[in-house]
């Protein structure tokens, strides 16, 4: 992934000003910040949710800025994974459908997405609930659904925004653990949080003040 | 080097319905509420419908059975209100009309019919006591619920037949020489009951003695009151006209002329009328059913914004959203439009079984309720559902 000056503006607002990052396959990295800093917009773009004002942002040799909302889509649900800070399970939905629902738009067969499902649960560790809802389910453990359904299809990118914030330390680090070994397995896996510490302990670390990137640390 | 392609791939239907039906499963009571405008719009239409069409193929089944070419030929009132009687000659002349298939008559008379001697006078029970004709149940195609019509012998005796309903309010409900009952002064015997007339509901409240019988012994003074006669189904419109000044040549004016299966074509009128008032209300109440849908799915968009956010995240296009939420829509109506047809076709049946008519549910009926359920629930649904797909993924993302 490139980002070659990309800046956002929210009207008179500037969120993010251009911004020059390069992130290669395989790379496991935190954007760190203080809140307000234009983490989550910075997110939000790499992710192709939203488009820059300005810059060119490209990811797998495709250029965000030429693609249709469709050819998007279809990005996102071949390359790209999400793990957000509030899970966003549905209420109601044993873990296996909810995590099965990650290739709904990927063209595969039911049967077959919920075998990837059951597969993806048990690589979070929870193989033993599979059939449990969200609101069965402890924080930590959402997460973990969240995580599995974000890599059902195996992308090659997974952005994960704030996943430990609404947890405690302990499933919070077995969260991170989860993300690491995803990055052992070869995914890519940018990591979005507020938490310096946290920031510290992965091998490359890029710092956000003011919607800019203040300083780029690697280990 | 260039990548290839980016296609989104296109959702299985069974994913659409089941996505779909996701919203719904989720808040069964909304689902509950707002189908049931739609239930109530439906059931009122299909049921407005299946009572009228039951209600038609009655009508059109006594008309078959009574048939549409009787024409009754009444004395009228004259001057003040002493019936006016018919001509002897009437009988005959009418006969005599080209067109005309058969003719038969009755005389009313002032006697009255008791169960037995000791019954006060003035409790009549609105039995009227005819002599009649021994062909009278042909022409007016009459059939006998027991025994038999009066005949040449008979009707020269104290015998008389009964209507159904004159039947039961006298407490007859045999025939035969042991069946008594207290008519002018005298006791006559009970030779037939006669089932329901459909066109001539008068009869129902009769009692039929013989021509000779009544001039005998019921100071009937042998002129005929009523008139009735079949004309060929073509000629109808050409006899109709000439009746009057044939039975009474003197004083055409003192005579009503009329044709009974008329009141029960201008009953199927009168209901066809009323089916379209309330055919309109049913629309009503459907276009008010369709609003509630609308109503609920602009709230449901709103409510899950961060579901559309994730979907898109997982990568939905924007037309699978809009998808998503006009299956949703259709899925509701339907639902809907489904459970009014069932209330309607039961409310037909409760009715119908009610009032002893065979149940009708025309399919076009149906075919309709249903088209049209599925047209409010995409009109419905096609607002909520474009707002859902053009929500900014970010945005959607940043609900609560």
């Amino acid at each position: 992934m490139h980002l070659a000056g990309v800046s956002k503006r929210y009207g008179a607002v500037s969120a993010l000003e251009s911004a020059d990052l390069r992130i290669e396959r395989g790379e496991l990295l935190a954007v760190v910040g203080p809140s307000g800093s234009g983490k989550s917009t910075l997110l939000n773009i790499m992710g192709t949710l939203d488009r820059p004002t300005a810059g060119n942002l490209r990811i797998d040799g495709y250029g965000v800025a030429e693609l249709s909302d469709r050819e998007l889509s279809a990005l996102r649900a071949r390359t790209i994974g999400f793990v957000f800070q509030q899970f966003h399970l549905a209420a109601g939905v044993p873990a296996l459908d909810i995590v099965a629902d990650g290739l709904l738009y990927g063209g595969r067969r039911r049967a077959d997405r919920r075998r990837a499902a059951e597969r993806a649960l048990r690589r979070v560790g929870l193989g033993h609930r599979l059939r449990h809802r969200p609101h069965e389910l402890s924080g930590g453990e959402q997460q973990r659904v969240a995580v599995a359904r974000a890599v059902l299809g195996d992308p090659p990118l997974l952005m994960a925004d704030e996943p430990t914030g609404n947890l405690d330390s302990a499933s919070g680090a077995a969260v991170l653990d989860l993300l690491r070994d995803l990055h052992g397995g070869g995914t890519t896996v940018v990591l979005i949080t507020h938490d310096r510490d946290l920031a510290a302990g992965l091998p490359r670390e890029v710092r956000l003040k003011d919607g800019k990137i203040a300083e780029e640390v690697r280990r | 080097m260039s990548p290839p392609p980016l296609r989104p791939a296109p959702m299985w239907p069974a994913d659409v319905l089941r996505v779909g039906g996701y919203g719904l499963r989720s808040r069964p009571l909304r689902v509950v509420l707002s189908a049931l405008g739609i239930a109530i719009g439906i059931a009122a239409m299909i049921g407005v419908v299946g009572i009228s069409a039951s209600s038609a193929q009655e009508i059109e089944r006594r008309l078959s059975a009574f048939g549409t070419n009787l024409l009754t030929v009444s004395a009228g009132q004259g001057v003040g209100n002493d019936p006016v009687h018919l001509p002897d000659t009437a009988i005959g002349m009418i006969g005599a009309i080209p067109g005309v298939e058969s003719v038969s008559a009755v005389g009313r008379t002032e006697a009255r019919v008791y169960r037995n001697d000791h019954i006060p006078a003035r409790r009549t029970g609105g039995i009227v006591v005819y002599a009649a004709r021994t062909d009278l149940p042909a022409v007016i195609r009459s059939r006998m619920a027991a025994g038999a019509w009066l005949t040449a012998a008979t009707g020269t005796f104290p015998a008389v037949v009964l209507g159904a309903a004159a039947a039961s309010e006298l407490g007859v409900v045999e025939t035969g020489v042991d069946s008594l009952v207290w008519l002018g002064d005298r006791w006559f015997t009970v030779v037939g009951i006669l089932a329901a007339n459909d066109l001539i509901s008068d009869f129902d409240y009769g009692a039929f003695v013989g021509w000779p019988a009544a001039r005998a012994g019921l100071a009937f003074d042998g002129h005929p009151t009523t008139i009735y006669t079949r004309a060929a189904d073509d000629a109808v419109r050409t006899v109709q006209p000439l009746l009057g000044a044939t039975a009474n040549p003197e004083d055409p004016g003192a005579v009503d002329v009329s044709r009974p299966s008329d009141a029960l074509a201008a009953k199927q009128e009168t209901e066809q009328t009323l089916r379209g008032l309330l055919l309109g209300l049913g629309a009503v109440a459907l276009l008010v059913g369709g609003v509630g849908v609308a109503n609920a799915m602009v709230i449901s968009v709103l409510e899950r914004r961060s579901e559309i956010g994730l979907r898109r995240s997982l990568g939905a296009t924007r037309g699978q959203i809009r998808t998503q939420f006009l299956a949703e829509a259709l899925l509701l109506s339907l639902l809907g439009g489904a459970g009014g047809g069932l209330l309607g076709t039961a409310l037909t049946a409760i009715f119908a079984s009610y009032q002893g008519w065979r149940t009708v549910v025309p399919a076009w009926a149906i075919a309709g309720g249903v088209g049209a359920t599925l047209v409010i629930g995409g009109l419905a649904g096609l607002y909520p559902a474009r707002r859902a797909a053009r929500m900014a993924p970010t945005e959607a993302l940043l609900a609560p």
